[in-house]
Formats: C-alpha cells, structure tokens, sequence
C-alpha cells in the first residue's frame, strides 16, 4: 500500500481547475485588480500544465515554454496595472461595472 | 529523465529574413531613446516621418525578399520563423498599414493628447508583433508575436488615457485580450500534450503521418485556439469588446485596430488551421462555418441598428471578418493533401486577397472618421462625436471628402468595379468550389443587409440639410499644420491613397489576386 500515487493527470487536473477558477473569477469579479490576479490565475493553470506535458514527454520544450509565459504575463501585468492605476486616478473605488459609457 | 545535452546547440539564424522586424523594433527602440535624450520634446514631424520611413522600408524590404525567395519558404531560428510568400506579403501590408496609420494619427495627435514619440514607438513595436505572427511557424512565436502586437495595442489606447472613452476602451480591451490569449495559451499546451511539439509543420508533419482514432486531447486544443484567435478578430460570439473598444479609441487607432491587428490575427488563424491542423479539417471545417455564419448575420444586423457611424463600422469591421472566415471555411469536404493543392489554395488566397482589400478600405474609412471628428468637436469630450445626425450636409460642406468615404463606403458595401466587389466574389467563390452553397448564399444576403447600413451614412451626408447648424463652427485652420481645403494634408494623403488601391484593385483586379495566389502556394508544405 504505497499510498496514492500522483501521476501526470493530477497535475493536469490541477492546471484546468486553475484555469477555470481564474476564467470564472473574471467574469463574476468586479475589481480591476482582483481580474488582473485572474488572469495571472490562469496563465499559471496553463504553465502548470506546460510541466505536466513536458515531464510525462520527457520534453525540455514544454519547460522553456513556461520561461516565455511568464516573462509575457510579467509585461502583460505592467500595463495592466498601469491601465488600473488611470482608471482608478480617475474615478477612485470605481469597478468593472463603472467602466460602461460606451454601449449600443 | 530527460536526455541533457551537455552540449548547448545554437540554433543557427538567417539574418536576412529578420531584417523587417529588426528594422520596425530597432526604429520604436531608437525613436524612444532620441526622444528621452533630445533635450527638447521632439516635434511630431520627426516621429511621423520616423514612422513612414520606417513602415515603407519594411515593407520595401519584404517585397525585395519576395522577389529573391518568394516561391520557396526560408526557415530559420530552427524552423520557429519561415519568411515566405504569405508572410512577406503580409509584411508589405503591415507596413504600409503602419505608414498609413502615422498619416492619418500626425495631424490627430494632439487632438487626443498623445505624445508622438511614444505612439510611433508603440505603433512600430505593435507591427513588429504583427510582423511576427505572419511568419511564426511555432505556436510559442505566434503566441509571443500576438501578445507583442496586443500589449502595445493597449497602450496606444491608453494613450489618449485623458478621454473618459479611452481608459475604458484600453481596460476592456486589455481584459478581453489577456482572457483570450489564455485561452490561446490553453490551446496551445493542449496540442503539445497531444502532439509532442509547437512546431506548425511539426504538428503538420506528425498528424500526416500517424492515423489516429479520435484525439479529444488535440480537438480541444484546437478548439481553444479557434476561441483565442476569434476573440483577436472579432468573431461572433467572441465579439463583445469589439464595438466599444473601437468607439473609445482614437480614430487612427482604431483604422489600426480594425485592419492590420484583423490582418494579423486572421494570418495566424490561417496557418494555424492550414499548416498545422489542416488533417483535422474535417474537425474544425464546422466549428469554423459556424463561426463565419453568426459573423455574417449579427455583424450586418447589429450595423444597420446602429447611429452612431464609427460604431457602425466597427460592426462592420465584425461582418468584414465573417466574409474572411468563409474564405477560410472553404475546405473542400473530402480532405487530404491531394485537395488541399487543388482547391484547398483558393480558400487561403481569397482571404488573404480580402483582408489586403479591406484593409485598405478599414484604413481609409477611419482615416476619414479622424477628419471629420476634428471638424465636429461635440461641446462636451467625450458625447459622442460620431452621430449619424452630425454627418447630415457634410456633401455640402466638404464635396471631396464625402466623395472619398461614399467611394470607401459602397467598397466596403462590395459595390461592383471597387475593390470591395472582387474580394466579396473571391470568397464566394471560394466558399462554392468547396460546395458550401448555404454560406454562400448567407454571405450574399448578409452582403445586401450591410450595404442598407453603408448606404444610410452615404444618404446622411448628401441630405439637403443635416441637423448641425452652420458653417461658422468649423476652425478653417490651426495652426502649425499644412492644410488643403482646411483638411490636414497628411489625412488627405492617406485617404487618397486608400481611395486608389481601392478603385485600382476594383477595376484591375488580376495583378494582386496573382500575388495572393503565388503568396499561398509557398506555405504548402
């Protein structure tokens, strides 16, 4: 009785929930900053998943991958939260809910 | 384990095909740093020539290229980046699209309180992405190439971050692309622990050579990848952000945006679905016509309930996209390498004749919003200066200028003997070599839906009275600016420039359809 042995679909399980819980999480919340930390939520799903891949492959591909995303999600994150910044200088405690002038 | 190679290989790297992209980074890089040294705020002439310059020699650049290896793909980077037909003349595209952009932004630029170093340098930066994603035969290139393209395209909205209008359309735009790059992102590590490798013809090569029962792995990776690229070209129903993001930005941004970011998501999706996924046509040929049906029909409905005019472009920039995707959808129903030579190389060369087309025409027409907003300041900033109502007498007006958008108008409506026409009938016919006659007939319909729209701004501008007032609120002239008939030259130039390529291509058609065609037989593979 080894006990439970975690093999790659756990981690791949893991990576989707991540991901869904992050997709989720910027649908329904409403605070610019919280939906930033859902996206990062859900590059770090699909990296976990690159792993996964990678380590089942025998791979350094899918290792060198998640060197990329992460360097893009860090870029991503800096304008991101400069983009919040504006919009929070300008309207303080706004949300997502706020920014709904342009409709049609 | 994995096996380390103790040795570190380099992957050798043909600098004659990066020089495009090395000459649009190496511009943005160069344009930020003069301008954070000069002592004195430069003057916007240097970074508007900059950025000409620069967008007309990468674009001269990829045509010399074409001219030496245009027919036979040049790989390099190991096979992660392939300059061939279809990325070159995507490359010429792109910078003319850059130049054009630089035109039309130069004399709107302090209108919308952007400082022209910056928005060169982001401009120039966004194409070198755009640049990317048309070569990137490795799903971590295209992936790096869109994100390149889409981060800048965020700050060029935020930019003019002093218009209420602007922030939110940069913030929406920001959230809707990070959400769908993930999505993309998803994609693409599903295909990799389906396949093994990010490689397009890889990927090509591996699913060619293997039969397999099937892979529900690799169809959802597919799947996440049709769902981030739709989101990058506004495919219905992952269009939400489009309308709103086109309204609350500046007008030359949003030419930008609705063409050559179009144009370069659209280049991505056609290598990802041809070059790498092409053996599971018959997976993604539905969820593609799918896709091309609901663009059609909400694109052309939503843009005739519209009344504000650059809203309703935008949707018809979403129903421009839908006419690409049944170019794209054009699969003969038996697949295989045998009728992808045959009738398969219409499908890719009709859409990428459409998107040349309709890029010029999306150009254009904002272009033209550009003028005319400058001209029809609203009194308070950010009420929407785009009004149906406010278009009414501009014949009387400005004659030229209505002419120029009544021309760009009926070619987006594909009134025959404009270019608009041609492509419309290309992707048709396309779509009828594959026997896709209900999209076909879709498309038609959907085609004269629009063209109510086009035909309403047109009947706005040459009423006898609109409801604005007089001429008397109109600045003839401000100053520091080469005007002609009161309109900043450089617009004209971009404007008459759209309206050529649009009346040429219209009436002599054969000489770029020639290129499309010569451009896709090379990522055959």
């Amino acid at each position: 009785m080894s006990g439970l042995e975690v093999t790659t679909g756990w981690y791949l399980t893991l990576g989707a929930m991540l991901f869904l819980i992050g997709g989720t999480g910027l649908l329904v919340r409403r605070n610019p900053l919280i939906m930033l930390m859902c996206v990062e939520l859900m590059l770090n799903g699909v990296n976990l998943s690159f792993i996964a891949f990678a380590d089942r492959f025998g791979d350094v591909h899918g290792h060198t991958v998640v060197l990329f995303v992460l360097v893009v999600a860090a870029a991503e994150v800096v304008v991101g939260l400069g983009l919040v910044v504006a919009v929070l200088r300008a309207s303080p405690r706004a949300t997502a809910d706020d920014l709904s002038a342009l409709k049609g | 384990m994995a096996q380390i190679q103790d040795v570190f290989v380099s992957p050798t790297v043909d600098w004659w095909v990066l020089v495009p992209q090395i000459i649009l980074v190496g511009a943005a890089l160069g344009l930020l740093l003069v301008a954070s040294l000069a002592p004195r705020a430069l003057p916007s002439w240097v970074a508007t020539i900059t950025t000409i310059a620069t967008g007309a020699a990468a674009a001269i650049v990829a045509a010399v290229q074409w001219g030496m290896w245009g027919s036979t793909p040049r790989p390099t980077l190991n096979g992660a980046f392939v300059s061939d037909g279809f990325s070159l003349l995507l490359t010429v595209l792109i910078g003319a699209g850059v130049a054009m952009t630089a035109l039309v932004a130069h004399s709107a630029l302090d209108r919308y309180d952007m400082a022209p170093p910056e928005f060169a340098a982001l401009l120039l930066a966004s194409a070198a992405g755009a640049v990317v994603m048309a070569g990137a035969n490795d799903l971590i290139v295209l992936f790096l190439g869109l994100e390149s393209l889409s981060i800048a395209l965020y700050v060029l909205i935020a930019l003019a971050g002093r218009r209420a209008s602007a922030r939110e359309s940069a913030m929406k735009y920001f959230v809707l692309g990070a959400f769908s790059s993930a999505f993309f992102l998803y994609g693409v590590a599903l295909v990799y622990g389906s396949t093994g490798g990010t490689n397009l013809s890889g990927i090509g090569a591996f699913l060619f050579g293997t039969v397999r029962e099937t892979d529900y792995l690799l169809l959802a990776g597919i799947a996440l990848l049709l769902v981030g690229l739709g989101f990058k070209v506004a495919a219905v129903p992952f269009h939400f952000w489009a309308p709103d993001v086109y309204e609350g930005a500046p007008s030359p941004v949003t030419g930008y945006l609705a063409s050559i970011a179009k144009a370069a998501g659209f280049a991505a999706l056609a290598r990802v679905l041809y070059v790498a996924v092409f053996q599971q046509s018959t997976a993604w040929k539905p969820i593609v016509v799918a896709l091309a049906f609901a663009t059609l029909a909400v694109g052309a409905v939503m843009a005739i309930c519209q009344n504000d005019v650059k809203r309703m472009l935008a949707y018809s920039s979403i129903s421009h996209a839908g006419f690409v995707l049944v170019g794209l959808s054009a699969v003969p129903a038996a697949s295989g390498l045998v009728q992808w030579t045959e009738g398969g190389g219409d499908a890719v060369s009709s859409s990428v004749f459409y998107l040349i087309v309709y890029s010029f025409m999306a150009l254009g027409s904002f272009a033209v919003l550009s003028v005319i907003g400058a001209e029809l300041r609203s009194p308070e900033p950010d009420a929407s200066a785009h009004a149906l109502s406010r278009y009414g007498g501009l014949a009387r007006r400005r004659p030229v200028l209505a002419l120029a958008f009544t021309v760009l108008l009926l070619a987006q409506a594909g009134v025959p003997l404009t270019a608009g026409f041609v492509a419309k009938f290309e992707v048709i016919r396309a779509a009828i070599g594959a026997s896709g006659y209900v999209l076909a007939a879709v498309a038609m319909v959907t085609a004269v839906v629009s063209a109510f729209a086009y035909l309403r701004v047109v009947l706005a501008m040459y009423a006898p009275e609109g409801s604005t007032d007089d001429d008397d609120d109109i600045p003839s002239a401000r100053a520091g600016r080469p005007r002609w008939g009161g309109l900043p030259l450089t617009s004209v130039f971009a404007i008459s420039l759209a309206v050529a390529v649009t009346v040429v291509v219209g009436v002599l058609p054969q000489t770029l359809l020639e290129w499309s065609r010569d451009a896709v037989l090379s990522i055959i593979l």
